[in-house]
Formats: C-alpha cells, sequence, structure tokens
C-alpha cells in the first residue's frame, strides 16, 4: 500500500453543536466574519478539501482539511433579527475553524 | 476582438488585459485560440442546464433523490460535462424556501450555469439577504409566507448550490421541455419561484 | 462582507464586453479550469482581491478587480515580470489598443 497523504480525518459529526472560532489573522480566510464565535449545528460533511488559507500563499494546502456545513439560527447570529423564528443560515466551516 | 481606436477611450483595466494577454501569448503560457474557445464556453452558459435537472426532477423522483445526493454526478448524467463541481441542490418545501449566495466573493456553480449576474456579486445583495433575507426577497418581488422558513446558503469554500424549486400547481402532465421553460436562472438562486407564464386577457367582443 | 449595511440590490444587467471576457477566459486558462496549463489557484485571484485597497475596491468594476488580481498573481508566480509589464504597457499605450490598426495605418502609405 503505498503511503499517501491522507486529509485529517473528521472529527465531528452530523447534528453535532459546534463553536465557530472567533479569530482575526491575516490572509485569505474563508470563514466570513459575520459568523466568527457563533455557535450552530452540523448539518453534512463536506470532505476534506486543502487549506484555502495555503492555496492562496502558493502553498499546497495539504493535508486535505475536513470540511463541514454548519446550521446557524438567524436569531442567533443577528442582534434584532426580524424573519421567522426558524430561519437559518448555512455555512462551510473547516474543521480547524471549530473551537476544541 | 473589438478595435479601440486612436480616439476611443478605453480605461485602465482595459489597458491591463490587453497587456497581460499579450505577454502570457508571447510567452506561450496561453493562446489566442484557447482566450477564444474559453469565452465561447461560457457564452454558451446559461440556466438551461440547471432548468433541465429541476424538470428532470420533477418528473423522475429517483432522479431527484440522486441529484439532492449528490448534484454534479446528477448534472453528468444529464450530459452535463462539469469536471469537479461539487454541486450541493437545495429543495424547497412548503416548509422551507432557499436562497444562495457567496458573501466572500461570487462563487455560483459556472460551469454549469454560467457567468452569474451582476447583482449576484454586488456589495449590496451579499452584504444584506444574509442579514435579512426576507426584505432582500421582497425587493425581487418574492414574498415569503413566516411559515415558510428561509434557508440561506452562503456558498463560501468547496461547495456549489442550486436550488429545486416547487413544482408550480396546474402543470399536469406537461413536457419536460415545458417544465423545464418555467425554471429562470432566478429561480436556480432561489430570488424567485417558477410561475405560470400568465395567460392574456381575452377581448370581450 | 455579510451583514454589513448595504442598499437597494441593483438589478439592471448587462452584456459582458468582450473584453471582460477576455478576462475571464485567461482567469480559466490560469487557474486550469480548461486548457491543462494551470499556473495559479483561485485562492490566489480571491486573495490578490481582498488585498485591494477598499477605496478602489468599491471604484473598481468586477472584471477591473480581475484583471489587477491575475495580473499580480502572475507577477508573485514570478510568469511575468513588473518591468515586463512596464514595458509592455507603454507599447500597449503607444500603439492603442488593438495590434490591427498600427498594421493597417502601415499599409495605408
Amino acid at each position: 500500500m503505498t503511503m499517501q497523504k491522507l486529509g485529517t480525518v473528521p472529527i465531528y459529526n452530523v447534528g453535532d453543536r459546534v463553536r465557530v472560532r472567533k479569530a482575526a489573522p491575516l490572509g485569505h480566510v474563508r470563514t466570513p466574519f459575520y459568523i466568527r464565535g457563533h455557535a450552530g449545528v452540523v448539518e453534512r460533511i463536506c470532505g476534506a478539501f486543502a487549506n484555502p488559507e495555503e492555496l492562496a500563499q502558493q502553498r499546497d494546502g495539504l493535508p486535505k482539511q475536513p470540511l463541514y456545513r454548519v446550521r446557524f439560527k438567524q436569531k442567533d447570529v443577528w442582534p434584532g433579527y426580524r424573519g421567522s423564528r426558524s430561519d437559518v443560515i448555512e455555512i462551510e466551516i473547516f474543521q480547524h475553524w471549530i473551537e476544541a | 476582438m473589438k478595435a479601440a481606436g486612436r480616439y476611443e477611450p478605453y480605461s485602465y483595466f482595459q489597458l491591463m488585459e490587453v497587456s497581460l494577454r499579450e505577454l502570457l501569448v508571447d510567452k506561450g503560457i496561453v493562446t489566442e485560440d484557447a482566450i477564444a474557445g474559453a469565452m465561447a464556453i461560457m457564452r454558451a452558459r446559461g440556466p438551461e442546464r440547471g432548468a433541465a435537472m429541476v424538470a428532470r426532477a420533477w418528473l423522475d423522483p429517483a432522479y431527484k433523490e440522486r441529484m439532492l445526493e449528490n448534484g454534479g454526478a446528477a448534472a453528468e448524467e444529464l450530459g452535463f460535462e462539469v469536471p469537479g463541481l461539487k454541486l450541493i441542490v437545495v429543495e424547497n418545501t412548503p416548509k422551507q424556501h432557499n436562497v444562495i449566495v457567496c458573501t466572500l466573493c461570487s462563487c455560483y456553480p459556472r460551469m454549469l450555469l454560467g457567468i452569474p449576474p451582476e447583482w449576484y456579486k454586488s456589495r449590496a445583495y451579499r452584504s444584506r439577504v444574509v442579514r435579512e433575507p426576507r426584505k432582500v426577497l421582497a425587493e425581487f418581488g418574492l414574498k415569503v409566507p413566516p411559515k415558510q422558513a428561509i434557508r440561506v446558503h452562503d456558498s463560501n469554500a468547496d461547495m456549489r448550490y442550486m436550488v429545486l424549486p416547487m413544482r408550480p400547481a396546474g402543470t399536469e402532465g406537461w413536457s419536460e421541455q415545458r417544465l423545464a421553460a418555467l425554471v429562470t436562472r432566478d429561480c436556480l438562486i432561489g430570488v424567485a419561484v417558477p410561475a405560470l407564464p400568465k395567460k392574456p386577457k381575452s377581448r370581450k367582443s | 462582507m455579510g451583514g454589513l449595511p448595504a442598499g437597494k440590490v441593483r438589478r439592471a444587467e448587462h452584456a459582458y464586453d468582450d473584453w471582460e471576457l477576455r478576462v475571464d477566459a485567461m482567469m480559466m486558462l490560469l487557474v486550469g479550469v480548461v486548457g491543462g496549463n494551470k499556473r495559479m489557484t483561485v485562492d490566489e485571484l480571491r486573495k490578490n482581491i481582498e488585498s485591494l485597497p477598499p477605496a478602489d475596491y468599491d471604484k473598481m468594476g468586477y472584471y477591473d478587480r480581475w484583471v489587477i488580481s491575475l495580473t499580480q498573481t502572475m507577477i508573485q508566480r514570478g510568469v511575468i515580470t513588473t518591468d515586463e509589464l512596464a514595458k509592455k504597457l507603454a507599447a500597449v499605450e503607444k500603439r492603442g489598443l488593438s495590434p490591427i490598426s498600427r498594421r493597417r495605418s502601415k499599409s495605408a502609405r
């Protein structure tokens, strides 16, 4: 069996409640500002993908990182949200942006 | 190629485009033919392929399930070449309405649906539809009732999204082609829903 | 950008100019979506767009931002140099955007 660069194993499951890290580093980041620090529920595991933060810097972004779709309640994200209480927003979050 | 003569004003950015292209062609990185070919591909892409997938899903429940499971494979099943597309198709139901955005830039299933509309890439849409989707949809002429939850999908990483709208009432027995014609690009993004064409008012003789 | 205040969505659409479609095509070729000669990633394109000063970002059109970002990326990747670009920009500005117009004026003599 050849030794290939294995993607990091996903540590969260569908249905897990997770919180997005609150951090503001430099460089290219694909975690939107508005969702950092918020908690939601894993809706699905999308697979593993090369880290865009590294790809942006001409590096290979390996090993691939698990990417999740996380569902957040809009009323939790936006102060004074004026829609329905069941409105949600779903965003792709890389594993390393989920708080332990 | 559109020639800009000496007296036709052009922008710094158009100057940059010509300069970049000529440097790349001179160095053998790209060819003018390859550029023309890529332009032709994008000109030919429109919402028709997405509409075809929706119409098929409306008529074939097994295809619909496959499409919801793996959108890219479902596109390829209909003969659409979309190498590497990770497509998630989200289904509108009486309980939920879906709308797509890319707040970070303008990610869109381009190889399936073509270049996205200007407004999709605008600051106004990207900033507001995540925060006040109902208001933005109302500005598009779509009123979503309170009992229908809104699911906003921010296309911020590797996945791409398309909405599977609900099949309108009054389309029983319609052909796949006729159904597909109801599905506009805006329906696939989620700022509209398919509507039957308005019947012209009959003249009273 | 999500969640920041902004005005009404302007829905008027325009057909893209050829030069814009050429920028789009160059991106597809350089990122390797088509053509098989991948020279950069779309992540580098995004990073360079994000690096534009905010005041410029707002004044620039979509493909204005793309062409600047693409060119920056090619410099960063060493595909072209700043000096080559400077010389080419000057040459194109002097002769006009299309090389055809130059050839036509020669044969007109």
